[in-house]
């Protein structure tokens, strides 16, 4: 286990060293600086500004500094916002923005779950049709589908609930929002957890514990739930991630001031240093908890914590 | 009354032209042991599923079934709770799956006795442990808490036989319970589960496709054939005078240990085809610790004579199936030579010219996974054609292929077939004919009847024989079961954990084993004869890892007949009465069989 | 010859189950209308009409669908959206079909330390949120058509490549490619006549299910206004623009999502349904 372990986490780092080198070799290769769409500036002033960005350096020098500022939480500056750094506008949208996700995931696996145990364990009744059917929708609408869609109806047809941020109460904005953005992952995770469940309902040594009289929710809870459940942990990875792209689509839907929403506006005002930030920021968030998720199957699983 | 009365029951599955089981009638009583044997489609394991309830949804039952007066077939799930693990229990096929392998095996039992509460938790791992520990555990305790992962196959075996009686049924079903296994384990599951039928007073039910298994074990014999009983009597009466023709035909393919049914014709006048000298094979694990290596199989020689059939025996994991890709080049040996007609020759395929390709070829076990499914049998048979008969016209190809086909006793019209239309049988003739069309010298034969039926495996050892009769072909013949060798090998080695112990002519072998292990694992085969007493634990334990491989002689661990010298220094091969044994008592022990 | 045999249990399971029948025929008729609808259609995607803005959808004018903000008629630019959405979801797959399968059988068929390499970084590479790096990509170098098709199949790959070493390993192992080398079948044979020809049927059906992926990033990066680029159109930018007019014009949004919906449920419910064919742990 300890092996395994260690070797997960030293896998890790690699990986996240690639996916900055990527993600800072693809911005400093684009064509065109940063200021080029402004005005055209004196050359002094142009070259103040570069050295005040040190893109007066070589590729690595920058790559360096962009490391060892990372090392010390430091993004750098913004290219837009002038007077913040990325750090600063990311930590500041955050809490928002985790706050969804989080509840967002929480539904998911607590829907999805339920709902695919149910279809499993009563397989090509009414009940299955309908949870596979809804799902198989649920994952083909996709969510800047669905965030629309229901704001038309819920808000601007029926007018239940508040079409945007800076209306309603605390509880009742963040409704549309978690749904939309937990949707798919529902549709996702029932779907695994009723292949999953299935395929070990239908193993041998689930036979052989009904051939021992045990009932059904004896079987279900002493003998298929673990391994029906692992498959769904290796899926958290992808999720986690799933959720993340989602949530850039619902705050921009919902206007929902996130650090989704800066990371559009950055894409669309050219902001580099501010969307280098936030996906390093996330890529290094999605491969933490994928190492999390990786220890925790290592620890679940017998047969690799043996080793 | 009965324990169970099974009256007119009928099986049949809507995807299915005819039903699987046809109106069987059985009585079991209490306290007998009762075989039921047929070949693969005959119905015997979806009966054991009906008396269990454990049928899937889609079947369609009719007939009754009577446990100690109450009907089962089509009782809801908690009546038949009521009965499972407590009246009837069941063995399964592969321990390897039957087990839960997420669970610790003392809570799987456990939760046996909880459920049907028998006993409170205290009492419960008391009796658990007790129940590990009848079933021959060593260490209890310590099994209590492993993993089935942890366990070796036989020893997961057993635990799944502790699991059935730890109910205290008054009925065992074991469906296959050795066939999964290496038989010197299975002679030790079998003796196992003789002790605790006698101890127990319950009835058994064993169900297999081993005429010796049901002669050694059962009292009475019931004989079913595609969904149909067609003999039902005691054990002596049906196997000396069967009286269906079934049961006469199974009885017929049977492979007997006890006779030989090929001619005599090796002719040592020529030089040996085959020659190897010091071949050894060894695998890098590269998961475990420090690389170590495993050595499937440890330096060894033998030869080949023309028309000589050469049978290599042993357990899973001793080194057979290497040792024959070894001499064909398809996994690199790391030491020693294969000559070829006196020609030295390369130890990958690759480096080996076409003219001796042609003359090594090899017929797998699994005859589906030999064949390309994306190629027809015309495709497949013709194929080693277009590559050494380069020059040949597209009519006189097909004419060949015809003319092989037909030969392997297949009608060429299945030549526009494909591979997953075809019976097992079927597929391993195509890949007999494969192999053969080539007219090689020497043909390896992997287990190639061992996924088959009886009678088909009959039906395949002559042909192979009579091909050999005709061309002289050389075989080498790798097997598991000493029964097949006994009937078609003229000299035999016998191999454990990848280092030779015995090579001796197929008489002697059988009739005077010099190596304890040979003899070991002559005494294991179940033997035909009801008479015959099952020897008890011919063997006990199982090998040891190949990857912690003990010191000197690799049998010593095991062996009844170990002296000192055995764990210090390795044996080397010697020379008794014209058998080579690998044994430091050779010399000294007399193990007349 | 071959070939076709493999695919034959793909065309014995389109024959046997009705609803993949009915799958490949719609999404047959969908590609049908994006190609040739614009050619028998009188409006043009481009022309505008200032007098007849939000249209409501009517027979007249053939505005089926009616018009959109700056009075372009929406069925055109529906049919225009789905073609270029089809376009580009097929030829990303193809890109992420031939980098998968090069890479995934190369890893597969030379096995040990580079088949290791070859897929830890595959491994690591699954860990990544891509679609941040896409917009990266697409925010560096403007908006690109070429570049949506690199992105997209760079994304997809990954799943093309561990499905083809999985088989390719499972290939190579069987005994039948023992049993061809015995005969003295080469190694480019080998490839060619034994493992490739069983890779095919499995390469087709995961293909239907990395189609509605590239189909989903497209849409999505049109949809956050990093995609195609007005006038040109994809579903992925009409629901986009739908959004923004919908409390107005709600058709704008309803149609082109419903559209978008349709074609990536037809893919879904084919390749899963192709998928259990192939997948031998499902079959039972």
């Amino acid at each position: 286990m300890l092996r395994y372990a260690t070797l997960r986490i030293l896998g890790a780092i690699p990986t996240l060293l690639l996916v900055i080198a990527i993600a800072f070799l693809m911005v400093h290769s684009a064509p065109g600086g940063p200021f080029d769409r402004e005005r055209v500036l004196a050359p002094e002033v142009e070259r103040n500004i570069e050295r005040a960005y040190h893109l007066d350096e070589s590729l690595p020098e920058q790559f360096s500094r962009y490391l060892q500022g990372l090392l010390h939480g430091d993004l750098g500056p913004s290219y837009r916002y002038r007077d913040y750094t990325v750090a600063e506008l990311i930590g500041g949208a955050l809490p928002l923005s985790i706050r969804l996700g989080a509840l967002a995931m929480a539904l998911a696996l607590v829907a999805g779950v339920s709902a695919g145990m149910v279809a499993a364990l009563r397989k090509n009744t009414i009940i299955d049709r309908l949870v596979t059917g809804i799902a198989m929708i649920g994952i083909s609408v996709p969510v800047f589908v669905i965030a629309p869609l229901m704001v038309l109806v819920f808000a601007v047809f029926l007018n239940w609930l508040p079409a945007s941020w800076t209306g309603g109460n605390a509880a009742n904005r963040m409704l549309m929002p978690v749904i939309a953005l937990a949707l798919p992952q529902i549709a996702y995770i029932a779907r695994l957890t009723r292949a999953s469940m299935i395929n070990v309902m239908n193993s041998d040594f689930v036979r052989t514990a009904r051939a021992q009289g045990l009932s059904t929710i004896s079987i279900v809870r002493y003998h298929a739930i673990k391994p029906a459940m692992l498959p769904l942990l290796s899926y958290m990875g992808p999720a986690i991630a799933g959720v993340l792209t989602g949530s850039v689509v619902v705050e921009e839907v919902f206007g929902i001031p996130g650090v989704g929403q800066f990371f559009i506006r950055g894409a669309l005002n050219r902001d580099y240093t501010l969307v280098l930030g936030i996906t390093v920021f996330y890529a290094t968030l999605v491969i933490f908890l994928n190492l999390i998720v990786d220890l925790l199957y290592g620890f679940l699983d017998p047969r690799i914590r043996g080793r | 009354m009965s324990l169970l009365e099974i009256n007119e029951l009928t099986i049949r599955y809507a995807d299915t032209p005819e039903p699987v089981v046809k109106g069987l009638t059985l009585a079991v009583e209490r306290g007998e042991s009762i075989g039921i044997v047929g070949e693969s489609g005959s119905g015997k394991t979806q009966s054991a599923m009906a008396i269990m309830g454990l049928l899937p949804a889609n079947a369609q039952v009719s007939g009754t079934v009577h446990f100690d007066g109450t009907e089962l077939t089509g009782a809801a799930d908690h009546v038949l709770n009521q009965y499972r693990a407590c009246r009837i229990a069941m063995v399964f096929q592969d321990p390897r799956t039957a087990l839960n392998p997420y669970v610790r095996i003392g809570k799987q039992l456990r939760r046996i006795l909880l459920e049907h509460k028998i006993c409170g938790r205290a009492e419960a791992n008391v009796r658990t442990l007790d129940m590990l520990n009848k079933v021959g555990l060593s260490d209890p305790e310590r099994q209590f808490r492993a993993f089935p992962h942890e366990l070796s196959g036989g020893m997961r075996q057993r635990v799944m036989i502790g699991a059935a009686l730890i109910g205290e049924p008054d009925l065992l079903v074991a469906d296959e319970p050795t066939t999964a296994l290496d038989v010197t384990v299975q002679a030790q599951i079998l003796s196992l589960v003789r002790r605790l039928h006698a101890e127990t007073n319950s009835a058994l039910l064993l169900i297999t496709h081993d005429l010796g298994v049901v002669a050694g074990n059962c009292e009475r014999v019931v004989v079913m054939d595609r969904g149909r009983l067609v003999e039902e009597g005691m054990t002596r009466g049906v196997f000396r005078d069967p009286a269906s023709e079934k049961t006469r035909a199974l009885l017929l393919a049977a492979p007997h240990i006890d006779s030989i049914v090929m001619s005599e014709p090796v002719s040592a006048d020529t030089g040996p085809v085959l020659e190897i000298e010091d071949i050894a094979v060894s695998f890098k694990e590269r998961r475990s610790k420090g690389g170590r290596s495993l050595h499937a199989v440890k330096p060894m020689s033998f030869s080949l004579q023309e028309r000589e059939t050469v049978a290599v025996v042993g357990e899973s994991g001793s080194g057979k199936t290497s040792l024959a890709r070894a001499i064909l080049g398809l996994l690199p040996a790391d030491g020693g030579q294969v000559c070829f007609l006196g020609k030295t020759l390369p130890a990958h395929i690759g480096a080996r010219k076409n003219t001796v390709r042609r003359n090594l070829q090899m017929v797998f076990q699994d005859p589906l996974a030999s064949l390309n499914p994306a190629m027809s049998v015309r495709e497949i048979v013709m194929e080693p054609l277009r590559i050494h008969e380069r020059g040949k016209k597209k009519a006189g190809l097909n004419n060949d292929v015809a003319v092989m086909l037909a030969s392997v006793g297949l009608d060429p019209g299945l030549a526009g077939r494909y591979p997953h239309e075809l019976s097992g049988g079927q597929a391993q003739r195509v890949a007999i004919a494969r192999s053969l069309i080539l007219k090689p010298k020497v043909l390896i034969c992997d287990e190639a009847v061992a996924a088959l039926d009886g009678t088909v495996q009959l039906e395949i050892l002559k042909l192979l024989l009579a091909e050999q009769e005709r061309s002289g072909l050389s075989l080498v013949f790798i097997t598991h079961d000493l029964a097949v060798v006994r009937q078609i090998s003229h000299r035999v080695l016998v191999m454990y954990m990848g280092r030779l112990c015995e090579i001796a002519k197929n008489e002697s072998l059988f009739t005077r084993p010099r190596h304890p292990y040979a003899k070991a694992l002559l005494s294991s085969v179940p033997v035909l004869d009801p008479d015959a007493r099952p020897v008890d634990l011919p063997l006990a334990g199982e090998a040891s890892s190949m990857l912690s491989p003990p010191t000197g002689c690799l049998f010593h661990p095991r062996c009844q007949h170990a002296v000192a010298a055995c764990s210090e220094s390795v044996p080397e091969l010697i020379d008794c009465d014209g058998s080579l044994v690998a044994c430091h008592r050779a010399a000294e022990l007399d193990l007349g069989y | 010859m071959s070939m076709f045999s493999s695919l034959s249990p793909v065309a014995r399971y389109i024959r046997a189950s009705r609803m993949v029948a009915v799958c490949v025929l719609l999404l047959l008729l969908v590609a049908l209308a994006a190609l040739a609808g614009p050619l028998l259609n009188p409006n043009d995607y481009i022309t505008t009409d200032f007098a007849n803005r939000f249209g409501q959808p009517t027979m007249t004018n053939l505005h089926f669908f009616g018009t959109d903000e700056l009075g372009r008629d929406l069925f055109s630019r529906t049919l225009l959206g789905a073609q270029v959405t089809l376009f580009v979801a097929v030829i990303a797959s193809v890109v992420s079909l031939g980098i998968g399968v090069i890479y995934g059988a190369a890893a597969g068929f030379i096995g040990g330390k580079v088949d290791a390499i070859m897929m830890r970084a595959v491994d690591a590479l699954y860990a990544l949120p891509f679609v941040f790096l896409v917009i990266l990509l697409m925010v560096a170098f403007e908006r690109n058509f070429l570049l949506i098709f690199v992105a997209i199949g760079a994304i997809n790959w990954l799943d093309m490549a561990r499905i083809v070493r999985g088989q390719t390993i499972s290939l190579k192992h069987r005994e039948f490619v023992d049993a061809a080398r015995l005969i003295g079948v080469s190694t480019p044979g080998i490839i060619f006549r034994h493992i490739m020809p069983n890779l095919f049927g499995v390469v087709v059906v995961y293909m239907t299910l990395t189609i509605p992926q590239a189909i989903l990033v497209e849409s999505f990066l049109s949809f956050l206004g990093l995609g195609v680029q007005e006038p040109q159109t994809s579903l992925g930018a009409l629901v986009s623009n739908g959004v923004s007019h919908m409390e107005r014009a709600p058709w704008l949004l309803i149609i082109p999502a419903s559209v978008l919906a349709f074609i990536l449920f037809c893919f879904n419910f084919l390749g899963d349904g192709l998928r259990d064919v192939v997948d031998p742990k499902k079959k039972a």
